[in-house]
């Protein structure tokens, strides 16, 4: 187990020094891609963390990524970088940690909803400081960092999503959430404070998703409510992690890497009918996938393992 | 037993709680010694679920206290009173399928207080697999087991948590003939152990065969206590489950 355990840390490790090297490619569009490939994994990875074993179906992920777009056009030219970053975060928890209060009580469809028109109450609550208090719409983002830059924190952010997913697994709060997932009835009853342990991870994930949005913001130059706060991210990342199978941790970027592609192939192709193509991909998904592609992978695993052992008893 | 005779294991005072115009457990006050089984009979809708729900923290009570071992849990979470020392098992039998037997289990003592080491987890895990019949099952999915085994295995969770009241709420219902001797002789061997039961249960020859008292309620209200024997041949408790309304005795 831990020999196991040793090896896929030292694999992790020559894939992360990899894929460190990316920029020095050198190929401004391979860069641009392999940020977008690494924005997508980071968000749908830290969806999955909480939506996967919950099975509460979140649509606040552009809320967060907003959340942490909008610190940087405010304070990214005022605080030094590791400073904004820091604040980012810290107001996404502290969102995170009140819609979490508010919301987490709600169950399934309500929640979907709850989530969805919460990003929209952000948006217009931004939409209303900006235009009565500070009078201005849209702010420029002027920070000296590049597009290696973003690259690289972004690698740094997925290798710590990939750890601390790893360890809330193992630990007793990710089994907490698993048994909630299966019956929240029965959780209680064995004594898990359903609330904290919910809260807790949504928070968490929140975090990091608000970290996406401002390590990104730097990308745009130029941002304002409608870039920072775009639903399309929440329903993207949703079909990622879908694709790939949220109830693994390894799952959503089975789905972020192929998804990102097609869009981008998509989006460049066929600007107008994307989102009518966006759709009928989730549909096939959900009915040729329920459990994504980690489900089907995990199923042609057992199968094979399966025939082995027949053919073994046989 | 160490607790000796002093304090009741629960005491209710005065449980009252109302949906709407509907007065589903109306003044209701019994207490549970240390080791002993209640039964607490009664027709559909008299409001013994209701009840369950209350003590085991599903319902806040409207009025009335509940005492755990001396403690007020009136109003408390549902987590809270688990950590306390209650669990109990539902009238529709409630596994987590998406888990296998062992992991089943583990959910029943993973959040109590004191955290049990992994090794000794482990070891009390595999104890009451075979206690409730499911040895060697560990690994195996809990939604591939039979009805019976996974009344076993739901009451393993509950047991996990050596709680000192457990509630069953019509744990034996829907078994066959010989599957119901086995759980007879199952939920007996837990009053070996000291543990203290309250136990709603349409089927009688189980109460006859467990409880030492019973309560029989209608419509909300106690109407009858006493020695499971003397209870099940007082007239009113007979009118109230043949005749389906209550006797104004």
């Amino acid at each position: 187990m831990t020999a196991r355990v040793a090896g896929f840390g030292a694999a992790a490790l020559t894939a992360l020094a990899l894929l460190a090297l990316v920029p020095r490619l050198g190929n401004a569009y391979y860069l641009a891609l392999a940020i977008s490939l690494l924005q997508y994994t980071v968000l749908a990875t830290a969806w999955g963390m909480f939506s996967g074993p919950t099975r509460y179906v979140s649509l606040a992920t552009t809320a967060f990524f907003g959340v942490g777009a909008y610190t940087v056009a405010v304070l990214g030219e005022i605080l030094p970088w590791p400073l904004v970053l820091l604040i980012a975060a810290a107001l996404g928890a502290i969102v995170a940690g009140i819609v979490g209060l508010s919301t987490l009580r709600l169950s399934g469809v309500y929640f979907v909803i709850f989530t969805f028109g919460l990003t929209e109450l952000i948006r217009q609550l931004v939409v209303w400081f900006e235009v009565n208090k500070s009078r201005v719409l849209g702010r420029y983002v002027f920070v000296d960092i590049t597009q290696a830059d973003i690259y690289w924190q972004l690698l740094a952010l997925t290798a710590a999503v990939f750890l601390l997913g790893w360890l809330i697994a193992r630990s007793r709060l990710g089994f907490a959430l698993r048994v909630i997932g299966e019956d929240e009835t029965v959780a209680k009853h064995c004594g898990i404070n359903t609330t904290f342990a919910k809260v807790a991870l949504f928070t968490i994930s929140a975090t990091v998703m608000t970290l996406v949005g401002a390590i990104m913001a730097p990308r745009w130059t130029y941002i304002e409510p409608s870039i920072a706060f775009n639903s399309m991210i929440s329903f993207q990342v949703l079909i990622m992690a879908l694709l790939g199978g949220a109830h693994r941790l390894w799952g959503p970027v089975l789905g972020a890497v192929p998804l990102t592609l097609l869009f981008e192939l998509l989006s460049a192709r066929f600007p107008n009918t994307f989102t009518i193509i966006l759709g009928c991909i989730f549909l096939l998904i959900v009915y040729m996938l329920p459990r994504g592609v980690a489900g089907l992978l995990e199923k042609l695993s057992t199968t094979a393992g399966g025939k082995t052992r027949q053919r073994a008893t046989a | 037993m160490s607790q000796g005779s002093g304090t009741p294991v629960l005491t209710i005072n005065g449980l009252r709680r109302a949906f709407g115009g509907l007065v589903a457990v109306n003044d209701l006050s019994f207490a549970v010694a240390q080791g002993e089984i209640m039964g607490l009979l009664g027709p559909n809708g008299s409001g013994k679920t209701t009840a369950l729900n209350l003590i085991s923290g599903v319902l806040r009570p409207d009025a009335g206290t509940i005492r755990l071992m001396g403690q007020n849990i009136a109003g408390l979470a549902s987590y809270r009173i688990a950590r306390l020392g209650l669990a109990r098992t539902f009238q529709l039998v409630r596994v987590l399928d998406g888990m296998d037997c062992r992991e089943n289990i583990k959910a029943g003592l993973a959040f109590q207080r004191p955290h049990l080491s992994a090794a000794d987890a482990e070891v009390r895990i595999g104890a009451l697999l075979d206690r409730v019949g499911l040895a060697g099952h560990d690994r195996r999915p809990a939604a591939d087991l039979t009805y019976i085994d996974r009344k076993r295995l739901e009451l393993a969770r509950a047991l996990a948590a050596k709680p000192r009241l457990l509630l069953l709420d019509e744990w034996l219902a829907g078994l066959n003939p010989s599957e119901l001797a086995i759980g007879i002789d199952l939920i007996r061997s837990l009053r070996a152990d000291g543990i203290t039961i309250v136990l709603v249960e349409h089927v009688m020859s189980a109460v006859r065969a467990l409880c030492d008292r019973c309560i029989v309620m209608s419509s909300g209200r106690k109407i009858a206590e006493g020695a499971t024997a003397d209870v099940l041949s007082d007239a009113a408790v007979v009118k109230a489950y043949l005749g389906g309304v209550a006797a104004d005795a």
